[in-house]
């Protein structure tokens, strides 16, 4: 159990995390996730005591870290998987880590052949590829047999088939009633692993939950609507008739509309009735990664725009948004904004190719939505890989 | 709570399973013990050449450790390398989360690698001595002869405290890079320079090289070298004054700043 009270880190003007309040139980994974500079990694190494809150206080199992007796027996950390002396093998690495908590040279060749590094264990660990580091950095966490792991980022590096382990490792280390928090950038593969979520956004608790909670707290399912090209009358003509009957009705740039609050018989019955012919009626559930997004969306340090390759080609043109830009206006995130964060074209929708970079009405910066378009956020299985 | 003999154990460990250390420790003592035995070869054919102060003040055993003023480099390559890279390979994360006592952390790794130093430099002193003395044919001394042997010892102690006030410099500025280009040119320039600039001298008597290399003269002032107003004794007490202030300040650093 990991409990964390009013959790804040400043460093100097820049305040990393801010009044963080969470618990991590027993028994079930659970996945931290945020964007890249939200802070999840400081929260990791302020529960491991390295480094000093602002004010507020983290305890494992009732003890601050520093005060834990026999720290590696209770609680195994991955934080960073280039920690390790390169000049050293891997055996040498486990073993003097073993030999702090009392642990037989055996377990570190029993770790070793867990994680599957035992034909490069008398390797210096200088070598390693960034996949067998995160190996060597598990076999550390699981040395003690320790009732708390933290993993920060586990699969970063790995292939296909470390990853497969990785989410069986952690939920069968759940299953064993240990605690199990892993930090995490990819929604998709925390969608596979974890149970609860904990999501932060510039350094501050944007959600707490279980994550099947998780996905129908921070997505509205919705049906697609779109009328026929070229008569916006008819268009317009069924929004009234759905808004009259109790939806709600945002239009995408693409011309289609987004109805809630309405199941798809009854919208088709209107649309009857209004004598509208629909060129499309679809349901869309939001995955996880849609939540997520539309979660953190304005939370996000560091958005990446086009390269434009601007100096390379001509003169920059002025107010060209760049890098480091605030990410323009938020808004509060259960209002989907059309420009900011439009869902994925669903499997092979033909109107949904891609859109003119002129869609009205697109209240952000130009550049600033199209790569959440691109990254195509319900691919569950692309980042995965 | 770690235990320390348990932390002692891993850190020994960490440290024999690293090339560094025995390449830095080979080579504090074979560059000590070749310039040693090159320099009192040396002097014993051009004694005649000597001027008359250095000829009455001619100290035998401190001449045969005259190599040190480059083998303390090699010791000062241990000492930060050994606290150095901890930080340098991000080690010092994974070493803080196993060990959450910094203290015990420190100064387990610092008596390690002291006790090491201290042991390497006893042998380098000790060989330097026996083989210089061979060299300087007539103008030897022997062990037994009045405070030779401390000076002996001394050789040794100076060695291993060149090493942990290095650890402690390493552990202050948390990179083996910086320690280096500070300590280096401290060691093997400026505190040579100082010595020898007036009223600078009058400062740089005090510096731990100088102060601590007084235990290694037999004769007081040996070969015309500058007078002191302090003994050998003192002198060491000067250095470990220093090498304390260095650990403490390694300390401070280690408990106050986030790793």
């Amino acid at each position: 159990m990991i409990e964390a009270v009013g959790l804040t880190k400043r460093y100097g003007a820049k305040t990393a995390v801010y009044n963080l309040s969470f618990q991590v139980r027993p028994g079930v994974v659970t996945g931290f996730l945020g964007p890249n500079g939200s802070g999840k990694s400081t929260t990791m190494r302020m529960i491991l005591g390295l480094d000093t809150p602002t004010s507020g206080h983290v305890t494992i199992g009732g003890h601050p870290f520093r005060r834990l007796p026999n720290a590696p027996r209770q609680v195994g950390a991955l934080l960073d998987a280039k920690a390790v002396h390169g000049g050293r093998s891997a055996r040498n690495h486990l073993l003097s880590l073993a030999q702090l908590a009392g642990i037989p040279a055996r377990r570190v060749d029993e770790v070793l052949g867990v994680v599957g590094l035992q034909d490069v264990a008398k390797r210096r660990s200088k070598g390693f590829s960034l996949g067998m580091g995160q190996r060597l950095g598990i076999a550390a966490a699981l040395l003690g047999d320790p009732q708390v792991l933290l993993f920060d980022e586990p699969v970063n590096g790995l292939d296909p088939e470390g990853i497969l382990w990785v989410r069986n490792l952690m939920k069968k280390l759940a299953s064993e009633g240990r605690t199990v928090f892993v930090s995490s950038h990819l929604m998709s593969e925390m969608a596979l692993t974890a149970d609860h979520l904990i999501v932060i956004g510039r350094g501050q608790l944007l959600s707490d939950m279980p994550v099947k909670q998780f996905i129908s707290a921070n997505s509205a399912d919705f049906a697609r609507v779109r009328t026929p090209e070229g008569e916006p009358a008819l268009r317009d003509k069924l929004s009234g008739v759905l808004v009259e009957a109790g939806g709600r009705v945002l239009s995408e740039p693409d011309g289609a509309l987004r109805v809630t609050g309405l199941p798809l018989p009854r919208i088709s019955d209107l649309a009857h009735g209004a004598d509208v012919r629909l060129w499309e009626l679809s349901p869309h559930q939001a995955s996880l990664e849609e939540a997520y997004m539309r979660l953190t969306q304005g939370a996000v340090d560091y958005r990446s725009t086009d390269d434009k390759l601007a100096h390379l080609q001509a003169p920059p043109q002025p107010g060209q948004p760049g890098y480091g830009m605030p990410p323009g206006p938020s808004a509060p995130a259960d209002a989907p904004q059309q420009g900011w964060y439009a869902p994925p074209p669903p499997g092979q929708n033909p109107y949904a190719a891609p859109q003119p970079p002129a869609a009205p009405a697109a209240p952000a910066p130009a550049a600033a939505p199209r790569p959440s378009l691109q990254k195509k956020p319900s691919d569950t299985t692309e980042d995965a890989r | 709570m770690a235990a320390v003999p348990a932390v002692l154990q891993s850190e020994w460990t960490k440290i024999r399973t690293v090339s560094s250390t025995i390449w830095t420790l080979a080579s504090a003592l074979i560059v000590t013990v070749a310039m040693s035995a090159a320099l009192s070869a040396v002097l014993n054919s051009t004694f005649d050449e000597l001027s008359e102060l250095e000829r009455a003040t001619f100290d035998p055993t401190f001449v045969s450790f005259s190599g040190m003023v480059l083998g303390q480099l090699a010791m000062v390559v241990f000492g930060v390398l050994v606290v150095g890279t901890e930080y340098s390979s991000g080690m010092i994360r994974t070493s803080l989360a196993a060990v959450p006592q910094r203290a015990t952390f420190l100064f387990s790794k610092i008596v390690v690698a002291g006790v090491l130093a201290l042991a390497v430099g006893l042998v380098t002193s000790f060989l330097s001595f026996f083989l210089g003395q061979a060299l300087l044919g007539e103008h030897r001394t022997t062990i037994g002869a009045d405070n030779v042997l401390r000076a002996v010892v001394g050789g040794g102690l100076y060695m291993g405290l060149i090493a942990v006030f290095s650890m402690g410099v390493a552990a202050m500025l948390r990179s083996s890079m910086l320690s280096l280009g500070i300590l280096v040119p401290f060691f093997f320039l400026i505190s040579q320079i100082l010595s020898a600039v007036p009223k600078a001298k009058e400062v740089a008597k005090y510096f731990p090289d100088q102060a601590g290399s007084k235990i290694m003269q037999v004769v007081p002032d040996a070969l015309g070298s500058e007078k002191a107003p302090y003994g050998p004794w003192g002198g060491l007490g000067i250095m470990l004054v220093w090498v304390a202030a260095s650990l403490l300040g390694g300390y401070l650093v280690l408990k106050r700043r986030d790793a």
